[in-house]
């Protein structure tokens, strides 16, 4: 199958410093891909890089045959508004703080062409309660939500167009853990119902077993191991994979 | 025929990076055929690495030399969407750990091999519901996570999983261990069931009348137990 997006060579420093070196990685539509790995491992500044928020110094980023990186920069933005999502840690920036539920998931809608208000607000209901958000709510602001609420909200915001690839980072960090299993189950779903290719950037062992197809470990900016993800929990090859796996405190 | 599963020359050992690079060889020039609708049990001591075999089998461990086909397909050196397509249309697997999100309910834990093929989701909830009918698991559970389930409740689970898809071939890993007489008759039922219909069976089995009430014959898998831990 022909990958959705195929990133190969990606390399962004910071100064002398780098961030991430010669990451390569592909997707095909409905795949989930995990990306693990310490804090400063090189994880969200790749993710970042695949998702245009940083410029790569080297490498090439192809989306459906397009190269995002030589695009010009309208074109892309029009491209990845469309066909894209991304899913921020803290969902406040993801989300605008001071426009009601139902505005920020309707927001996104009115960006890519709907006009009629009636419709808007029916989709943007339907879509808090595909994320378990009560309707009712839809004229209340994010602020007045609870984190697991804001998350579940930010999700509605960033599916409701419904993209063909969705980037996640650490989508359930900072979460109560009886939160996190929600919002896991429902992520599952949703990128199972809608057929998304997905890229999800933890450091949590059990979100990348329970989510992720394959899984790229990174240590230092680059990739040290990838493959199947219970493989590469289960029979890990690289020293940092091992120690990385063995660290999980039991519970 | 074709075998179901042909495994040849296979070597698996371990290096513990982080244990002073440790070498932990456990199968050594191993080999193991098994035609449709034959069971086969791995026999031999703890520690003789039957589970290692199974999971070499299942594409969770890698091969460090040889080969695994499951139905013709190499599983040594595969890209992994190789194996998870293997997964989904021909290997099933009973594992002795149920690991799930948990707060999805049995009946849909049991229905998700089925959904991954394509089934529509009425159709793959109501084959769940016969099977975990057929297990005994009580009715009241179908709407509950397992997580909370006591083991012989969250093996059944595990088993129903495993049987959902008439899979051509069948992993199983203790299949009935933490289970009651009139539990392990399912099972053992269903096992032959599996046989009928051409599948292909590798299974460990510590209960030896289960084993010898549904297994052709048992590879001890002592005889590949590399020189250096004789």
């Amino acid at each position: 199958m022909t990958p959705l997006l195929d990133v190969s060579g990606l390399t962004k420093r910071y100064g002398s410093r780098i961030g991430c070196r010669d990451v390569s990685l592909d997707l095909i539509p409905g795949e989930v891909l995990g990306i693990v790995g310490e804090s400063g491992s090189g994880k969200t500044t790749g993710l970042n890089c695949i998702a245009s928020h940083l410029s790569p110094d080297a490498g090439r980023i192809t989306y459906r045959g397009h190269d995002l990186i030589a695009m010009p920069e309208p074109e892309r933005r029009r491209l990845m508004r469309a066909e894209w999502a991304f899913v921020h840690q803290n969902p406040a920036d993801g989300l605008r703080m001071n426009v009601t539920a139902g505005g920020n998931v309707g927001e996104r809608l009115m960006e890519s062409g709907a006009r009629h208000y009636g419709n808007i607000r029916g989709a943007a209901s339907a879509w808090l309660e595909r994320v378990e958000i009560d309707p009712a709510r839809i004229d209340d602001r994010p602020t007045t939500f609870s984190g697991g609420m804001r998350q579940r909200l930010q999700i509605a915001r960033a599916l409701v167009t419904n993209p063909r690839i969705v980037l996640m980072d650490e989508p359930t960090g900072g979460l109560d853990v009886s939160v996190q299993a929600r919002l896991l189950d429902l992520l599952k779903k949703l990128v199972h119902d809608m057929g998304l290719a997905a890229i999800v950037v933890t450091h949590d062992m059990g979100v990348v077993r329970l989510m992720a197809d394959r899984l790229i470990v990174m240590k230092d900016g680059q990739v040290v191991e990838q493959g199947l993800t219970d493989q590469v929990l289960d029979d890990p090859q690289d020293a940092y994979s091992q120690l990385l796996v063995s660290s999980v405190l039991p519970v | 025929m074709t075998p179901a599963v042909e495994v040849s020359a296979v070597a698996k050992g371990f290096t513990l990076h982080n244990q002073s690079g440790v070498q932990v060889n456990v199968l050594d020039d191993a080999k193991l055929t098994v035609a449709p609708g034959e069971c086969v049990a791995l026999g031999g001591a703890s520690g003789s690495g039957k589970s290692t075999l199974l999971r070499l089998l299942a594409g969770n461990y890698l091969a460090t030399e040889g080969s695994v086909r499951i139905a013709g397909t190499e599983l040594v050196g595969a890209h992994p969407r190789t194996i998870t397509a293997l997964r989904r249309d021909t290997v099933g697997y009973v594992s002795q750990f149920l690991r799930v999100v948990p707060r999805v309910p049995a009946r849909e834990v049991v229905a998700e091999p089925l959904l991954a093929a394509g089934t529509a989701r009425d159709d793959a909830e109501a084959a769940a519901e016969t099977l975990l009918a057929r297990l005994n698991l009580p009715r009241p559970l179908w709407d509950l996570s397992p997580t909370t389930f006591s083991g012989g409740e969250q093996q059944r689970v595990n088993v129903a999983r495993g049987f959902i898809n008439a899979y051509p071939v069948l992993l199983l890993d203790e299949p009935t261990a933490s289970l009651d007489a009139a539990n392990r008759a399912v099972v053992l039922s269903m096992i032959e069931e599996a046989k009928a219909r051409g599948a292909a069976i590798v299974g460990i089995f510590h209960d030896a009348d289960a084993r010898s009430s549904v297994c052709d014959r048992v590879v001890d898998v002592s005889a590949f137990t590399p020189a250096d831990r004789r």
